[in-house]
């Protein structure tokens, strides 16, 4: 028989906030253990936890741009549950009553357009962290605690272990297009939670799922889904039944195994926290949330593909980087050079050049006017494709405009053809064995004399016009 | 008179006229505590060393010029669950016997502002679950009207400390009465302010949605004086605190004037269950009322019946999930017995750290917060409090005020309810149904029964109505001269 993988997964990302969720502790990651504490992020007696209003407003940014539904009176509940890095022994989440309900993130997978729905997104605080050591034991380090999160839940609509990865990709791309998340994986920005269950292929009905646990990167996404939907298929081919239970992912040794069963599933006693009070978002906050949301990957990447000509490949990569494809755009936007033009510059020279130097274009001085003007003289024949990357280097990392480099570096393309002219028949008196062998039909010989000109000229001979001119002063002998 | 016997007003009227410095007064009220302390027992811990500096220094300033607060060099106590940095705050629990707090709640930081002295951290039921101060893990505080008697609870120390002389006002905590009865057991004024009126950062929760912190003392003006001290809007520590319209100006707006006041008498709060001497002494001041040219008259809030179940599954449950975090990892008790298993770690620290009674409460919240219970129980509790608010609403459309007993006896025999937590849990009757409301109470002595003991009398406010409350209190303070009573020990 075929089956049908059926997936759903709970992506959880920490926001970029200064400060934590409900104390005023900075969120940044990092730090000596325990130095971002205070009475009300470890749990004090007696503390009280204050709402970082900007969680709320960076939630509903993703919210709106996954479509979903805003509710614009929120409540906080209490999750209750024992564990050494919950110090309250609950951790403050959201309930029946999720900040963004009913949205749909749409993604490409090999060329094919999908969407998968999303349930709900809340916001919700991160626990600490247990540092395991062999010698001095368990230390528990609460500067994740208070560290905003949300969590967002996808109705099982996925089908592969390549559409869950794409769909990740997809929700990491936005959070970076919406600047509130920082999106590093090696430090737990991102992580995951992923259902799965499988069904006869054109049944309609769900089968039992198996959640999985401890799955930080999305490659990991994918070994796990694929692990998991084989084993279900060879338990159940095996005459096996799937029992509904949580599995924790090891991705070392490419398996999983029961972490609990649904005999032992938790009571979490969900309430409302009484210590905090519903938070209203009202049209001015809401206008403000929408006037913030930029355009969204894929109407960008669909863009590149219908209006630019591009493959896509490059639009997906450009798209993968918002800060990549705002440069492109503004420098589109300048209406003096083709898109595609600027597309090959920032694919090519530009992000060797990121990659190289481990760098964002944001920690560079090169700007889209920059950029604008100097492929500008490469269009105008003021200077030559190469000496159009030796100034890129120098956008990089001087104040000059790309005209002061071509001067300071003497770039500047001689396209008068008188002067090239005695150059050229210089080269050839100079040359007569090249010249022989010309006549002799060895028509090969022009590339040497093209460099010999080009040498000649200190590199700043219009190309274009040199192999012209050679042409026809070696056709006149 | 001895400065044990003056008001907190007399007190500071003395200081400023440098009749007394702070550090006299001070050593001469410790002086009374030690006289009394053996038998009342309603410290927790007496802070002497930091009381004596911290009245030195009023002492100075007032020598350099400074301006003070009238509160300044006034000694008080503090209810032993509200967060004193680097001075023990146990909620007189097994759990928290170690726990100095690294941080003051907002209520010591206004205090400290006020140059009060704290002389010690006054003896409570543990945890704020009570209604005797015997569920203590230290020791019970003993009524310094009799001491074979409870104080009433959970803020009995509070109580007893400022019937007993030791020092003139102190500081509480009302959940479900933990401020009214025990001011009404031991014959002093008490008040549980509306709900947000006064921070409750660092003040160790028991029921988050209920908690207030509020004013003892042994006058309905030092009980507005220690009002305007600790009432603040704390939106940087508390989301729940609110702005008030009273803030620092009821005892410069006190009058004793109750003329044209429409006071209700909710036939509910006085019947079967009422002892007759609790119900005559506050059917006498409101004949008190009558005279002095308040318009008194009957109503009825038919809800209140429900109020005690209402009370007991919403408090239940909030404690159920504010108590978890003691749990032996981070602070206060932690078993010896557990080895290397983290759940006996969990198991055995809070079942060797909670005395019974707590335990009872964070079983039974645990209970309604359960899945297939919730709706029955939590959710149904919610809805039923929502009822009892518009209720007391809709009751205060025809009366300023109402006036009902504290509870149905006065104090009761140390050890006589201790074995039936729910005739314990009745003697709530009176007193929940305002923190259900989120409503201000104000209690003070009415009379006293045929053992001497006093009765009190409860006043309850709308929302914000503490001004209303401490000017008719004040009348019948003035009317019936039972004010400033401090026990014979």
């Amino acid at each position: 028989m075929k089956y049908e993988a059926v997936i759903g997964l709970e992506v959880h990302a920490e926001l970029s906030t200064q400060s934590k969720i409900y104390c005023a502790c900075s969120a940044k990651f990092g730090a000596d253990i325990n130095s971002h504490t205070c009475p009300v992020c470890t749990g004090m007696p007696g503390a009280l936890p204050v709402l970082n209003k900007q969680v709320v407003h960076y939630a509903a940014k993703m919210g709106l741009a996954t479509g979903c539904t805003i509710n614009r009176l929120c409540k906080a509940d209490r999750k209750n549950y024992f564990y050494p890095d919950l110090p309250k022994a609950y951790q403050i989440s959201q309930f029946d009553v999720p900040l963004c309900e009913n949205g749909e993130v749409f993604f490409y997978v090999d060329g094919e357009k999908k969407s998968c729905r999303l349930e709900r997104i809340h916001f919700e605080e991160d626990a600490g962290k247990l540092l395991h050591d062999e010698i001095d034991g368990t230390v528990v380090d609460f500067n994740r605690c208070g560290v905003p999160l949300i969590e967002m839940v996808t109705k099982p609509d996925l089908h592969s272990s390549a559409e869950a990865k794409e769909f990740l990709e997809m929700i990491k791309t936005t959070l970076s297009y919406l600047d509130i998340c920082d999106c590093k994986m090696e430090e737990g920005s991102i992580r995951c939670d992923v259902n799965v269950s499988i069904r006869p292929e054109g049944s309609q009905e769900l089968g039992t799922r198996v959640e999985m646990k401890n799955i930080n990167t999305f490659s990991g996404a994918v070994r796990a889904i694929d692990y998991e939907v084989a084993r279900q298929i060879d338990l159940v081919e095996h005459g096996g039944q799937v029992q509904q239970e949580t599995r924790r992912w090891d991705d070392v040794k490419l398996k999983n195994t029961v972490m609990r069963t649904k005999e032992d599933a938790q009571d979490y006693r969900y309430f409302p926290d009484p210590d905090l009070i519903a938070v209203e978002i009202d049209d001015d906050w809401y206008g403000q949330i929408q006037s913030e949301i930029p355009e969204l990957p894929i109407a960008r990447y669909e863009r590149y593909l219908n209006e630019y000509g591009m493959t896509a490949m490059e639009a997906r990569q450009l798209m993968d980087s918002v800060s990549k494809s705002d440069l492109l755009d503004a420098a589109a936007a300048s209406g003096k050079i083709k898109p595609k033009a600027a597309a090959n510059w920032i694919l090519s020279d530009i992000s060797k050049y990121l990659n190289d130097k481990e760098v964002e274009l944001s920690d560079t001085k090169l700007t889209a006017q920059k950029l604008v003007d100097m492929v500008c003289l490469i269009d105008s024949g003021a200077i030559s494709g190469a000496a159009g990357k030796k100034v890129l280097l120098s956008l990089f990392e001087t104040d000059e405009s790309a005209e002061q480099i071509v001067e300071r570096l003497g770039l500047k393309q001689v396209s008068d053809e008188g002067a090239i002219l005695a150059l050229v028949q210089e080269v050839l008196a100079n040359n007569p064995k090249s010249v022989a062998d010309y006549k002799a039909g060895k028509k090969n010989v022009t590339g040497f004399l093209v460099g010999q000109c080009m040498k000649a000229s200190k590199g700043q001979g219009n190309p274009k016009i040199i192999n012209k001119l050679l042409a026809q002063e070696l056709d006149k002998l | 008179m001895e400065l044990y016997q003056k008001t907190a007003a007399e007190l500071s009227a003395m200081l400023q006229a440098k009749e007394i410095s702070a550090v006299e007064l001070t050593q001469s009220l410790l002086a009374r505590t030690d006289a009394v302390e053996d038998k009342v027992q309603g410290f927790v811990t007496v802070t002497r060393e930091q009381a004596l500096a911290q009245a030195a220094k009023v002492d100075e300033k007032r020598a350099a010029g400074q301006a003070l607060s009238d509160l300044a060099g006034i000694p008080m106590a503090i209810k032993d669950n509200i967060c004193t940095k680097g001075t023990l705050t146990t909620c007189a629990s097994k759990m928290l016997y170690n726990f100095n707090p690294p941080y003051n709640a907002t209520v010591v930081e206004k205090l400290a502002a006020h140059d009060v002295v704290v002389t010690g951290k006054a003896n409570m039921d543990e945890f704020a679950m009570g209604s005797s101060c015997e569920n203590s893990a230290m020791h019970p505080t003993h009524n310094p009207h009799d001491l074979s008697r409870v104080p009433g609870g959970s803020s009995g120390g509070s109580a007893a400390v400022v019937a007993s002389g030791a020092v003139p006002i102190s500081l509480g905590s009302d959940t479900g009465g933990s401020i009214r009865q025990p001011a009404s057991f031991c014959g002093v004024v008490g008040l549980k302010p509306t709900y947000g009126a006064v921070s409750r950062y660092g003040l160790i929760a028991f029921a988050s949605s209920l908690d207030q912190i509020g004013p003892f003392g042994r006058s309905v003006e030092d009980v507005a004086m220690l009002l305007d001290a600790i009432t603040a809007h704390d939106p940087k520590h508390d989301s729940t605190s609110v702005q008030t319209p009273f803030e620092g100006t009821t005892r410069a707006n006190l009058r004793a004037d109750v003329k044209g006041m429409k006071i209700g008498l909710p036939k509910e709060y006085f019947g079967a269950g009422i002892s007759d001497e609790v119900r005559t002494q506050v059917l006498s001041a409101a004949d008190t009322y009558k005279s002095l040219g308040a318009e008194v008259f009957e109503i009825s809030l038919p809800l209140v019946e429900y109020a005690l179940p209402v009370y007991y599954i919403l408090s239940s449950a909030e404690a159920s999930s504010n108590l978890a975090r003691f749990d032996g990892v981070k602070y206060g008790y932690r078993t010896p017995h557990a080895g290397d298993d983290l759940i006996a770690l969990y198991t055995k620290s809070r079942s060797e750290g909670f005395g019974a009674e707590v335990q009872r409460r964070i079983m039974l919240g645990t209970y309604v917060l359960s899945s297939g219970y919730y709706d029955a129980y939590y959710k149904k509790a919610r809805a039923a409090q929502r009822k009892i608010r518009q209720e007391f609403a809709a009751a205060f459309e025809t009366c300023d005020v109402i006036l009902t007993p504290v509870a149905p006896t006065t104090a009761y025999e140390i050890g006589s309810k201790t074995t039936n937590p729910l005739e314990m849990y009745a003697g709530d009757i009176c007193t929940v149904s305002v923190n259900i409301a989120g409503l201000p109470g104000l209690v003070q002595p009415c009379g006293f029964d045929e053992n001497h003991l006093p009765v009190g009398m409860q006043l309850i406010g709308p929302r914000f109505g503490e001004q209303t409350l401490l000017n008719a209190g004040l009348a019948f303070e003035q009317a019936s001269g039972l004010k400033n009573i401090v026990a014979a020990l």
